[in-house]
């Protein structure tokens, strides 16, 4: 059972899962950080860039590596007008409304879809989309390996913008002092809206890399998101760091107890996870103490 | 007085109502908006009252549903027993999650990621536990006595619905004038202030959501024996835990009558976007989101909100104009 | 007869920072006492160890003899001992007759009693007028009097208050004073954290001075003036002997 011939292929396989989970991840740790608020839309607004991956490949033939360089922008744009002009002024400030804003956003986007494109399950045939490349005594699918780069890189790029760009300062600035910042001169509804920009951008990204391998119909995002609330809640609201780590080792998790547990039994560790931490270490891995 | 006074008026009313109608549509409307006002009383006391918002009121309507299901069909259970011991199981699953997330100090986002969390746990577990019947779901055998909970025209179904709503009218107008109200009020506002009064936080909260869970299970117990069929997605689905806060918020978040307002309110609009557009999948629901947007955005305080400020207005017009 | 409250020793730390350290202090049944000192001093901290609010990394809180360390804010105030919070706390939403209820539901279970002794307790600080009015539209000297009211209608043997008096200008002080004598003449144990140095000079009995989580002197209002250090804490090093040293004029 324990033999590595077994192991590290799940465990890689894990990784390379994971690697995807801590994009979703990513997007809404950074929103929490900076707006601290809880995106309860974020499965469906990941769900949406799915489907936009999907008929970027079925409409216009565009591989879903190169749609991602169209839908970053564009699903940026889509999260800064949604947090400017709908979740801010709704929500008036006060976190309850924020709870209730961001649940009927989601709502509303995954039921237009159930009711635009029905339940179905699509999946895209892509040429590679079987390639398979071998590391070690696993084959690995080559897809998931290039989400796997693509991810870090992501992570990289989100890293030096926090660090050098004038906007990343900006950013850093309103997370940690909201009240400060604003006095300084930074407007805050503006970093808000750039903030929730880059979490959809993410999405866009994660849904791209996605696409190759998953399927896409209107629950698809929430599969991902209750994953990606147990990875923000693990590695710590707010903390990039523990989004990314945390989300390599649910990949792990998730790999090795699907190889023990069967599918089902899984799906449920990793709720009872979710509610465990929450309930015994809500401020997570890295997260500062309560 | 004046207040069960405005409760019985609104109940002897909406009793008359299978007298003025005969179409089986009317009725199976009331009933469903009335169901969705009993369990949105049980999410009010809680969320309106309370201010701790679950998003997962779920778990207790289905887990009436099914404890009343599956003792009937299983252990050949009386069905108004089973009614009895669905709710008393439905509040015992809100005394374990309140005790758990309230001693954590689980709040605001926090306590409404939880709850969602049990909530999905449960769906999944009733998904592939065989005692519900799996992917298969749970079906009432049909037996149309009273004794079994069961009748051949919906008007008794209206009417016992109707009798639990007033039951919650009663008990939330009852809650609203007495010690524990204020208390759970209190905590609301604001938990320090609370406790530095002498309040038991915890014990308040806790008592708050054993009976927001017993009255929502009451709910599931009623669906079970008028649809006859559950199962994990009808039971513990997203779309009760979200009409269960849809019509309180609605109709007046932490007001008696909220709720009954905010179902009607709720489930004409999901009747004339029938007539409009059909009944595709989903649309429903697509406007049952955006008007909760709209709702928080523009009128907080719900329909009873807008209410309270258009006569305010008008107050306040008669006064300069006289 | 026990003290009616005795804090001995209380350390505290957050993190880093030692915010109290071997802090101690007491008061007899029935007093007035001060605790004074500049701003950071740790004396709110002290005070939310007394109610429970924080327990003390070491020492311990004792009252009427018993040792309550630790003990939490509801089971306190239930025994007696009552808060204001230097920041006012008013549960927004309610008008101030049923903010000052809450309190008075502690003792009485019917709603039309609490609101009842709510008009008295109200007439008793002054705010009277403003019963209906919701607590969100007071001024700073009103939430300070609703806080004030909340915490008398719990019936408390032990009041604390935190700097109740900051922010009024010298007509709402006039007016702020004899209501707290009054407090203290019907037997309630009154221990109060004030800036405002012309109450402490005409309430308290005895003054304790906090500064950087030390108690660093204790004595009569007067005494404490005059006390070099007290003056040093506030005015800074070397001052005491500036003052000393100045012409006169």
């Amino acid at each position: 059972m324990l033999s590595p011939i077994i192991l590290i292929p799940a465990i890689l396989n894990g990784l390379l899962t994971g690697a995807v989970y801590a994009l979703v991840a990513l997007g809404l740790t950074l929103i929490y950080g900076v707006l601290h608020i809880i995106n309860f839309a974020h499965g469906a607004l990941l769900t949406i860039a799915m489907f936009a991956a999907l008929f970027c490949y079925t409409l216009f033939k565009l591989d879903p590596y190169l749609a991602a360089i169209g839908l970053t922008p564009l699903f940026f744009c889509l999260g800064y007008a949604l947090q400017r002009f709908v979740i801010g002024p709704a929500a008036h400030g006060e976190d309850r409304n924020i709870l209730l804003v961001t649940l009927g956003l989601s709502v509303v986007i995954e039921n237009a879809l159930l009711y635009a494109f029905r339940a179905d399950t699509r999946t895209v045939n892509l040429p590679y989309g079987f390639d398979v490349v071998q590391v070690g005594p696993a084959f690995l699918s080559v897809p998931r390996v290039i989400g796997f780069c693509v991810v870090i890189a992501v992570a990289l790029a989100l890293w030096l913008i926090m660090r050098f760009t004038d906007t990343g300062k900006a950013i850093r600035a309103v997370a940690k002092e909201k009240l400060g910042a604003e006095l300084s001169g930074i407007n805050v509804a503006h970093i808000y809206a750039v903030t929730f920009g880059l979490g959809t951008a993410c999405l866009a990204i994660a849904a791209c890399l996605l696409l190759p391998t998953y399927y896409v119909n209107p629950h698809a995002g929430n599969a991902f998101v209750l994953i990606a609330f147990t990875i923000v809640v693990l590695g710590g609201m707010g903390s990039v760091a523990g989004a990314l780590v945390g989300g390599l080792i649910i990949g792990v998790i998730e790999s090795l107890s699907g190889l023990y547990l069967g599918e089902s039994l899984g799906q449920i560790g990793i709720f009872v996870l979710f509610i465990l931490v929450l309930l015994f270490r809500p401020s997570g891995l890295f997260g500062a103490r309560a | 007085m004046r207040s069960y006074a405005t409760i019985a008026l609104v109940v002897a009313l909406l009793a008359l109502v299978p007298f003025v109608t005969a179409s089986n549509v009317v009725l199976n409307f009331m009933v469903v908006a009335l169901l969705i006002a009993l369990v949105g009383q049980g999410w009010n006391v809680l969320g309106g009252y309370g201010g701790q918002y679950s998003f997962g009121h779920a778990a207790f309507f289905g887990t009436g549903a099914y404890v009343t299901a599956i003792l009937q069909v299983r252990y050949g259970v009386n069905a108004w027993i089973g009614l009895a011991i669905g709710v008393a199981a439905g509040a015992l699953v809100g005394a374990v999650i309140g005790a758990l997330s309230f001693r954590s100090g689980l709040r605001g986002s926090y306590f409404a990621l939880v709850t969602l969390a049990f909530a999905e746990v449960l769906r999944v577990i009733a998904s592939v536990a065989p005692i519900t019947g799996a992917g298969v779901g749970t079906l009432i055998k049909l037996d149309l006595r009273p004794e079994a909970f069961q009748f051949q025209s919906r008007a008794p179904f209206y009417w016992i619905i109707l009798a639990f709503v007033a039951i919650s009218l009663l008990l939330v107008q009852r809650i609203e004038k007495s010690r524990f109200g204020a208390y759970l009020v209190a905590v609301r506002e604001n938990e320090d202030a609370a406790r530095a009064v002498g309040i038991d936080v915890f014990r308040v909260k806790l008592a708050a959501m054993t009976l927001s869970a017993a009255i929502t299970a009451a709910g599931g117990c009623f669906y079970a024996q008028y649809f006859l069929f559950l199962d994990a997605g009808i039971a513990y689905g997203p779309w009760i835990s979200v009409e269960a806060l849809l019509a309180p918020i609605i109709g007046g978040i932490g007001t008696v009558f909220g709720p009954l307002l905010g179902a009607l309110v709720v489930k004409s609009l999901g009747e004339a976007t029938k007539l409009v557009t059909g009944d595709a999948p989903g649309l429903d629901l697509v406007i049952y989101g955006g008007v909760l947007v709209l709702v928080v955005a523009f009128a907080p305080r719900g329909t009873a909100g807008l209410f309270e400020s258009a006569r305010k207005l008008l107050r306040r017009r008669e006064r300069t104009h006289a | 007869m026990p003290d009616m409250l005795r804090v001995e020793n209380v350390s505290c730390r957050f993190g880093g920072l030692l915010a109290l350290d071997r802090a101690a202090f007491f008061v007899e049944q029935g007093q007035i006492v001060a605790l004074v000192g500049p701003n950071g001093a740790g004396k709110t901290t002290l005070f939310s160890i007394i109610t429970g609010f924080l327990a003390p990394n070491s020492g311990r809180v004792l009252y009427q003899g018993d040792d309550i360390t630790g003990i939490p804010p509801h089971a306190l105030a239930r025994r007696g001992i009552a808060r204001t919070f230097q920041i006012a706390q008013p549960f927004a939403g309610l008008t101030v007759r049923e903010n000052i209820a809450v309190g008075a539901h502690l003792l009485r279970r019917a709603r039309v009693d609490a609101l009842a002794a709510a008009e008295t307790v109200a007439q008793e600080v002054g705010l009277a007028p403003m019963l209906d009015l919701p607590a969100a539209s007071l001024t700073v000297a009103g939430r300070k009097r609703l806080e004030l009211a909340r915490a008398l209608a719990i019936e408390p043997k032990l009041l604390l208050l935190d700097e109740v008096l900051a922010g009024l200008n010298p007509s709402e002080l006039r007016d702020m004073m004899p209501v707290i004598r009054a407090i203290h003449d019907r037997g309630i144990t009154i221990v109060l954290i004030e800036h405002v140095m012309q109450a402490v000079m005409s309430l308290a009995k005895h003054v304790f001075v906090l500064a950087e989580g030390h108690m660093i002197a204790m004595g009569s209002p007067q005494a404490i003036a005059s006390d070099a250090r007290v003056i040093e804490a506030y005015l800074g090093h070397g001052a005491a002997q500036r003052m000393r040293g100045a012409p006169h004029g």
